[in-house]
């Protein structure tokens, strides 16, 4: 409920408005009857308490005239009432004649209040009350009127109390066609309003919408993408203000982008730069390396020392080139199909001969009949060098176990040492330039310590994983796993990161 | 004793050059020395290498344009020095009629090996035609002809269709052909395969878009096509 308020603000907007409006548009109409009825029931009272004077006096004139005193009370009363009534039907009359009371055609006594009836009995006077008028026709439901009560003195000097009373029949119209045109006026208003508060919200609310549009465009890589600006008002403005971050991001994008391109031209001046010299370094190390048995001990040994640190550099100097093409974003997969398990044992035959100086056994166990995918086999042989030399340098002359798995959407392998290991919260930091477990330790094969943040470019670069599993004196395990192509997406590994013999012994 | 297999060097750099030519001569090779791209042209019409070492990148003509240039009139093996083994650069030289490529740094008995592979020819093993889709190889005559049309290949795109019409049954990959033709034991590069069944194919096939003689076997590799009778 909260989040479908939230989710509109034109349907915000237009709630809020309807609701505001109607409270006050309905308190206006309330406002408006009351002080109609009021007043007509006020000219209504004023009317009708003239008339009752006037007739009252017309009445008992004529019934203290000399030519009535003859007659009996009641019938003068009755044509005294009959006289009344004829002249009008704005009021009706109820006498309380000494015998009988006389009531006008159409009404019943009852239509006078019995507290006025009283009043006007005990005392003299003039006296107004509200009441219902109760027709004698019953079909006709009770219509509110006004009584008015007061007394005439008989020629014999008794009081006999009439009460006028007129209903409000057409006051009642009035006022039904007033709040019927109120009600109309309300409904009509509330929906011009509506209407209006729609009209204004959407004219706000379609630019910044526009902008939303456009602001995506931009995220997408559209940098192209514009807003119209029309006028001078506070949306033109947004969208100036919008255009004006396009511009600057584009302009932004541009430098990086220029950069990039000068960054990559530098990689691959550099590369060619350092790698002629290199080659020429290179050949002539090994021509002396061959014939270093011709030299004296100590030039043997400064010729030794001299090739090795070389292919140190060459390596150093191939890992450093190949992160910063990773860096200016310039490595490009060469897919093709490729066996992975074929790749992973053709790199332990390659391996073998440096394990066993290590005294070491790789052991190769395959669990999957086909573990084709689209790789790039040149980067994933580099992965898999990266992690068998790893093994075999702090296998601490233990055996190493290679896992080959696949399921539908993805190959894997792992690579198990039983080595020295590492700190568990450090199997991110494994994949850091230049780290080291300890930076004291003697090194065996060598490498750039470039190695596995290679891989896990490498392995990005496929929208793969590679993780790594570590504890101290309990060894390592490395994990790649790759999409079967670009359409597959790797969502999890055939094989578990935690190595399976390590769980039982897991504190 | 045969005549000493001459290479031409083509490096802008000197003390590279130089230092190959040492290595070479030490290796039992005659060497000749072109700086740049209009030097190599003129050098390679003047001594007639057998052999051309190439730097992609050269002041005037570039190593490209060489290559080109050279596979007009001859297709003596051309093996590039590059130092940039992973941009388009290897690929437009591969294109453009080179045979293979050595990376930057190199070991000398990595670029001595290259040499001897692309310098080596077919051994007689065996029978001496064969047959593969409507051509006929000669392997001594080192000539492959449909009917009576003599195609024009160069000594590795000889080797190539070679390899493949010998065992004919076989489904080459890659790997395999790398192995055969370029002599890599461990898996390089399969652009070079890639790029020259492409080259051989321009010259052997009939129609290049659906070829009858090097078939692509879908996730594998390549096959001969089926002999077919005159």
């Amino acid at each position: 409920m909260r989040s479908l308020w939230w989710s509109s603000l034109p349907g915000r907007v237009l709630i809020t408005t309807a609701v505001s409006t109607l409270a006050v548009l309905g308190l206006a109409g309330y406002i408006l009857l009351e002080m109609a009825a009021g007043g007509i029931v006020d000219a209504k009272r004023q009317a009708a308490v003239n008339e009752a004077v006037g007739v009252h006096a017309f009445m008992q004139q004529q019934l203290r005239a000399p030519e009535s005193r003859s007659v009996a009370v009641s019938e003068a009363l009755n044509r005294l009432a009959d006289q009344a009534g004829a002249q009008t039907t704005q009021y009706m009359m109820v006498i309380q004649a000494p015998t009988s009371t006389l009531v006008s055609r159409g009404i019943t006594a009852e239509s006078v209040p019995a507290d006025l009836v009283e009043t006007v009995t005990a005392r003299d006077g003039l006296f107004i009350s509200p009441t219902s008028v109760r027709w004698t026709d019953p079909e006709v439901g009770d219509e509110p009127g006004l009584a008015i009560g007061t007394t005439l003195v008989t020629a014999g000097g008794d009081r006999v109390p009439v009460f006028y009373v007129f209903p409000m029949t057409s006051e009642l119209q009035v006022l039904q066609v007033l709040q019927s045109a109120v009600a109309a006026t309300f409904v009509l208003l509330a929906l011009a309003i509506g209407l209006i508060v729609y009209l204004v919200t959407w004219q706000v609310v379609s630019p910044v919408r526009r902008a939303s549009v456009t602001a995506l465009r931009l995220a997408s890589g559209q940098l192209d993408e514009r807003m119209k600006v029309k006028g001078s008002d506070e949306l033109a403005s947004l969208a100036e203000s919008m255009n004006q971050m396009a511009e600057e991001l584009q302009a932004r994008i541009r430098q990086l982008e220029s950069l990039s391109a000068v960054q990559r031209q530098f990689v691959s001046d550099v590369s060619h730069e350092l790698r002629t010299p290199l080659t020429t370094i290179k050949m002539a190390a090994d021509m002396l390396y061959e014939s270093r048995d011709d030299l004296g001990p100590s030039a043997r040994r400064t010729v030794e020392l001299m090739w090795f640190e070389i292919e140190r550099f060459d390596v150093l100097l191939a890992d450093l080139l190949e992160i910063s093409r990773f860096d200016a974003g310039a490595a490009v997969l060469a897919l093709d199909d490729h066996d992975l398990a074929a790749i992973v044992a053709d790199e332990i035959e390659a391996h073998r001969p440096l394990a066993e100086r290590q005294g070491i056994e790789i052991r190769l166990r395959r669990t999957t009949e086909d573990a084709t995918a689209e790789i790039d086999a040149r980067r994933v042989r580099r992965i898999l060098r990266n992690l068998l030399s790893n093994a075999i340098e702090h296998g601490r002359g233990r055996p190493v176990d290679v896992t080959v798995a696949a399921d539908e959407d993805t190959v894997a392998v792992t690579v198990r040492d039983h080595g020295v290991g590492f700190e568990a919260e450090q199997s991110a930091q494994v994949f850091d330039r230049f780290w080291r477990a300890d930076p004291s330790r003697t090194r065996v094969v060598g490498g750039s310590g470039l190695g596995l943040a290679i891989s896990l470019e490498d392995a990005k670069l496929h929208r793969g994983w590679l993780s790594a599993w570590g504890r101290p004196g309990r060894g390592a395990q490395f994990r790649l796993t790759l999409p079967r192509s670009r359409d597959h997406k790797v969502l999890a590994s055939p094989l578990p990161v935690v190595p399976v013999d390590d769980q039982g012994s897991r504190r | 004793m045969t005549e000493p297999k001459r290479i031409l060097i083509v490096d802008d750099d000197a003390a590279l050059s130089e230092m190959l030519q040492i290595v070479l001569r030490q290796e039992g090779f005659e060497t000749v020395r072109a700086a740049s791209g209009d030097a190599a042209l003129t050098e390679f019409r003047r001594s007639r290498p057998d052999l051309v070492l190439l730097d992609l990148m050269l002041p005037g003509i570039d190593g490209v344009s060489v290559c080109r240039a050279i596979r007009q009139h001859s297709g003596v093996p051309i093996v590039m020095l590059t130092a940039k083994s992973d941009t388009a650069d290897v690929v437009a030289g591969l294109e453009a009629g080179a045979d293979d490529y050595v990376a930057k740094p190199f070991k000398v008995k990595e670029l001595v090996a290259r040499i001897w592979t692309r310098l080596r020819r077919a051994a007689d093993d065996g029978e001496d035609i064969r047959r593969i889709g409507d051509l006929t190889i000669s392997v001594s005559a080192h000539s492959v002809k449909r009917g009576d049309q003599l195609l024009p290949l160069t000594p590795l795109e000889f080797e190539l269709l070679l390899a493949l019409a010998k065992r004919p049954a076989q489904v080459f990959t890659r790997e395999e052909l790398l192995d055969e033709v370029w002599g890599y034991r461990n898996a390089a590069d399969t652009r070079l395969v890639n790029v020259h069944v492409q080259r051989l194919r321009a010259k052997v096939e009939k129609d290049p878009e659906n070829p009858e003689i090097i078939i692509t076997v879908r996730g594998i590799g390549y096959r001969a096509g089926e002999p077919v009778a005159d």
